[in-house]
Parts: structure tokens; C-alpha cells; sequence
């Protein structure tokens, strides 16, 4: 039996030897990036629009479009991660990724866990409502009926600021929107980008506002620490902001979505000033 | 559109992707259930043997593995290995080291019950014929181990198959991440998650289910 505990000695210091070919310690910096000729991100997978895979099983996206950006300019390679929700801090604090540009919204809690560069993408409050009654100027609202979803920003959003406001609240968002349908209310608050693309498909319906309340941005996020990729990338979305990039990224990947009369500035954010 | 949810299997080469998610999924299930069995057998040798510690270490292995959620060993490996010690694994060697350190344990288990599950009197049988330790284990252990084995080997194998769906939480594209793709990328179709999960139903059904006709034929051979 001794030969046997042997056996599986050996072969668990040779799976540690091989792992340790692999050792990474810490975050990669700007130089280290630049010499390995690739660039690791983190993307969604799923998102459409703003990280998915297409029929064709290539990336694409609003996120992607600013990656593959990143690496042509670092002079790397890209190589994707597909990362979900839940674990996009962990896979900078594990160091699996160099950047996250998965929808990142900024909020000060993920902010102590992982460092923020300059936003790229802007969220607030949209309403839609009926393009026979037009809700262009929340004031409107007073005293008539908004619909909103339980447990959203909207609803805190408004209940706090505009109290004059009729709230009919839904449990889920396709509730809600058969709500407005059915004419239960005079508008309906949400996302922007969400009243936005559902305005699209239902004709008769325009989001007479389409940026309210606090502002959220989306930023791309490196390991906490890492200063010199994050100073390039803020230096980076500066400079693109001078050519616009951040528009022709919404011109090729979400006007499609958002529709032609949607002001691309109201989800754009150019060289990171808000 | 409306209610063509089938179509979006078909667009592009979403087909392809599906197929080639399988291959992946088969991989590190084929690797792993190769790595379970032989050292499996091995976990199972230590589990008998008369040192303490080689039956304590097994112990704990072995219950570790029974308590520990799969999902929780892969982001240990994955993600924790990465922090504490500096070790940067690819998902599917994470996968392959978690499954086998599962499939190890269970298998050892299972070898371990199918051999003590032997009746005494034929090895003491065996060798009042005059039969010598290997020829015993040659010819009446080892074949009737292995009948008694099979049936849970495969029920455990089919079990490693189905939980490498696991494995897309720690970025590797397999069946399972791919149909999530193509759903993310039609998300207005509401009935493509019907047609996408229908068919990664089925992709695993065409993998599991040739594994336990295989089984049942062997079984009804041997007997």
C-alpha cells in the first residue's frame, strides 16, 4: 500500500508543478500586457446589445465594439472572456481578465473592490407614453397615473421627488407593460434603454423623455491597483471621445436597437464627461 | 418571427456552435470518467488498506467531496487558486481537476463497496482449490467486482456528464453557455428558449442514453 500513497504523492506534486507553470501573481500592468501581445477582457456573452454572439459565433456589441478598439490600439490581440453577471468582480480580483467592459455600472460599494476608469455609457429613467398624449416634461404627470415596476429606481425615483405623481405599480415588467397598453396609465417609467427598445416594437408608443433622475454610468473596470492600465485606458477614452468613437459605436451597434429618432446622447458619453 | 422560435437554431452556424459546445462538455466528461476509474481504483485500494492515515485521508476526501456543492470546488480551483496562491488555471483544466477529485472518491467508494460486497467463502474457495493470490484475484475477484461495479459506475458517469454544465459559470463555452448565447442573441423571439433548452434536452438525452443501453446490454450478458 506504501507504493500506492507514493503514487499519489508524485502525481499531485506534478499537477502543482504544471500549475505553477501557469503562476500569476497579481494584476498584469500596462508593459506586461503590451509584451505578452494580448489583452484579456471581459465581456458579456448574452447581452444583446451590448455583448453577445452572434449566428455566426463572433462577439459583438456596444462593449465589444470598445474592446476590439482597446486591443487595435494597444497594438494586442483580444482575447474575450465571457463573463456573467454575478462574477465579473471576481474574475478581476482573481486576476483572469485584464479589463471588464461587461455593462459595468459604476455604484461606490464595487468601486472598493475594483478600480473604475472613465465612463463610456450613461443610464437614467425613461418614460414612454402614448404618441396621442405625449409625456415630453414630468410636470405633465402631476396628478395622472405613471406606471412603474416594483422595486425598480423608478419607483423610488419618483416617489421621492415628484410626490404629486399617481404611482400604479406592477410586480413584474411585463406586467407592466400590458399595463400601458391597456391604457391603466398615462406613461410608463424605466431604464431608458428598456422603455426605449420596447417603444420600437410597439407602435403608437414614443418615450416623450428620455433621461431623467440620477444619472448611472458604465465604466470599464481594471484590478484594484492596476494604475497603469487604468491610466491608459482614461487617457484612451479621452482621446477617442476627440474622433466621436462613442457614436459611431451606438451607430453600429445599438441604433438598431434603440431606433432611429432615439438621441444616441442620451445613452452616449464622449471622453468620459458626462 | 413570431412563434418560428425553431428558426434560430438554424441561423448562421448556431448549429455548428451548439455541436461543437457538446464536444466540449463530452471532453472533460471523457477525461474525467478516464481519470476517475484508474484512480479511482487506486482511492478504492487505499480505503482497504490497514494504515490509518491512508484510510483517514480518504475519509475526508471523501466526505468533502459528499458536502461540498461541485460548484463551489470549481470556484475554489478557478478563481480561489488564482488569488491565493498564484496558480492561473483555464476553465477546463479547473473542471478537469474538480471532476476528477469528485469522480476519484466516488468511484473508490463504489470500487471499495463492490469488493467487500464478495462473499468470503469464495476467495477462501479459491484458494483451497489451490488457486495463488493472483489467479484468485485474477479470475474470481476481479470479474465479479466488475459486474457488481458496472451498473454505478455508469449511473456516476452519466452524473459527471450532466454536471459539467456547471463549467459555463467559470468561462468555459460548452453545450449549455452556447444555448444561452443564442437565446441572449434573439431575446425577442420569446419562444427560442423553448426550442434552444428542447434541444440541449435532447443533446445530452443522445450522449447519456447510448451509455445506459451499452450497460444494460453488458449486464444482461454477464448474466
Amino acid at each position: 500500500m506504501k507504493r500506492f500513497v507514493k503514487v499519489i504523492a508524485l502525481a499531485l506534486s506534478l499537477v502543482l508543478v504544471l500549475a505553477s507553470a501557469a503562476l500569476a501573481d497579481g494584476f498584469r500592468t500596462l508593459d506586461e500586457v503590451k509584451e505578452s501581445g494580448k489583452i484579456t477582457i471581459g465581456l458579456f456573452h448574452d447581452k444583446k446589445p451590448f455583448g453577445y454572439v452572434d449566428e455566426n459565433g463572433e462577439y459583438q456589441g456596444y462593449d465589444v465594439y470598445l474592446a476590439r478598439r482597446l486591443a487595435e490600439d494597444l497594438g494586442v490581440e483580444l482575447d474575450i472572456v465571457a463573463v456573467d453577471a454575478p462574477n465579473r468582480i471576481e474574475f478581476l480580483q482573481s486576476f483572469k481578465v485584464d479589463v471588464i467592459l461587461a455593462n459595468f455600472t459604476y455604484t461606490d460599494e464595487r468601486a472598493e473592490q475594483v478600480d473604475f476608469a472613465l465612463p463610456y455609457m450613461k443610464v437614467a429613467l425613461g418614460v414612454v407614453s402614448p404618441e396621442s398624449a405625449l409625456v415630453t416634461d414630468v410636470e405633465q404627470l402631476n396628478g395622472k397615473k405613471l406606471i412603474v415596476s416594483k422595486g425598480t429606481t423608478a419607483e423610488t425615483y419618483f416617489e421621492k421627488n415628484y410626490p404629486d405623481v399617481e404611482l400604479v405599480k406592477y410586480d413584474s415588467y411585463t406586467d407592466a407593460y400590458l399595463g400601458l397598453l391597456d391604457g391603466r396609465g398615462d406613461g410608463l417609467s424605466t431604464d431608458n434603454t428598456e422603455v426605449l427598445a420596447w417603444a420600437i416594437e410597439n407602435p403608437g408608443f414614443a418615450v416623450g423623455i428620455e433621461s431623467l433622475g440620477d444619472l448611472d454610468t458604465i465604466n470599464p473596470a481594471v484590478s484594484k491597483g492596476n494604475e497603469t492600465l487604468l491610466a491608459w485606458i482614461n487617457e484612451e477614452i479621452v482621446k477617442l471621445g476627440e474622433e466621436n468613437f462613442f457614436h459611431a459605436d451606438y451607430e453600429a451597434t445599438l441604433r438598431e436597437t434603440y431606433g432611429e429618432n432615439a438621441d444616441a446622447d442620451s445613452l452616449v458619453v464622449e471622453g468620459g464627461v458626462l | 418571427m413570431q412563434g418560428l422560435g425553431i428558426s434560430v437554431l438554424f441561423k448562421g452556424i448556431n448549429f455548428q456552435r451548439l455541436l461543437l459546445g457538446l464536444w466540449v462538455t463530452l471532453r472533460i466528461a471523457l477525461i474525467t470518467i478516464g481519470i476517475s476509474l484508474v484512480l479511482g481504483l487506486i482511492f478504492g485500494l487505499l480505503m482497504m488498506s490497514r494504515s490509518k492515515i491512508a484510510r483517514a485521508v480518504c475519509r475526508v476526501w471523501l466526505e468533502i467531496v459528499r458536502f461540498m456543492p461541485q460548484l463551489v470546488l470549481l470556484y475554489i480551483v478557478y478563481f480561489g487558486f488564482a488569488r491565493l496562491f498564484g496558480v492561473n488555471l483555464d476553465g477546463e483544466t479547473s473542471a478537469v481537476i474538480v471532476f476528477s477529485f469528485w469522480g476519484t472518491a466516488e468511484m473508490g467508494d463504489l470500487f471499495r463497496g463492490a469488493l467487500t460486497s464478495i462473499p468470503k467463502h469464495q476467495r477462501e474457495s479459491a484458494a483451497a482449490l489451490g488457486l495463488t493470490k493472483a489467479q484468485i484475484n485474477r479470475y474470481i475477484l476481479l470479474p465479479q467486482t466488475a459486474r457488481r461495479l458496472l451498473p454505478q459506475a455508469i449511473n456516476l458517469s452519466t452524473r459527471i456528464i450532466k454536471t459539467t454544465a456547471l463549467v459555463k459559470m467559470i468561462n468555459v463555452t460548452e453545450v449549455l453557455k452556447v444555448g444561452q448565447q443564442i437565446i441572449g442573441q434573439f431575446y425577442r423571439e420569446p419562444s427560442a428558449a423553448f426550442w434552444v433548452y428542447a434541444t440541449v434536452f435532447l443533446l445530452y438525452f443522445l450522449i447519456c442514453w447510448p451509455i445506459s443501453l451499452l450497460a444494460g446490454r453488458l449486464e444482461r450478458y454477464w448474466n
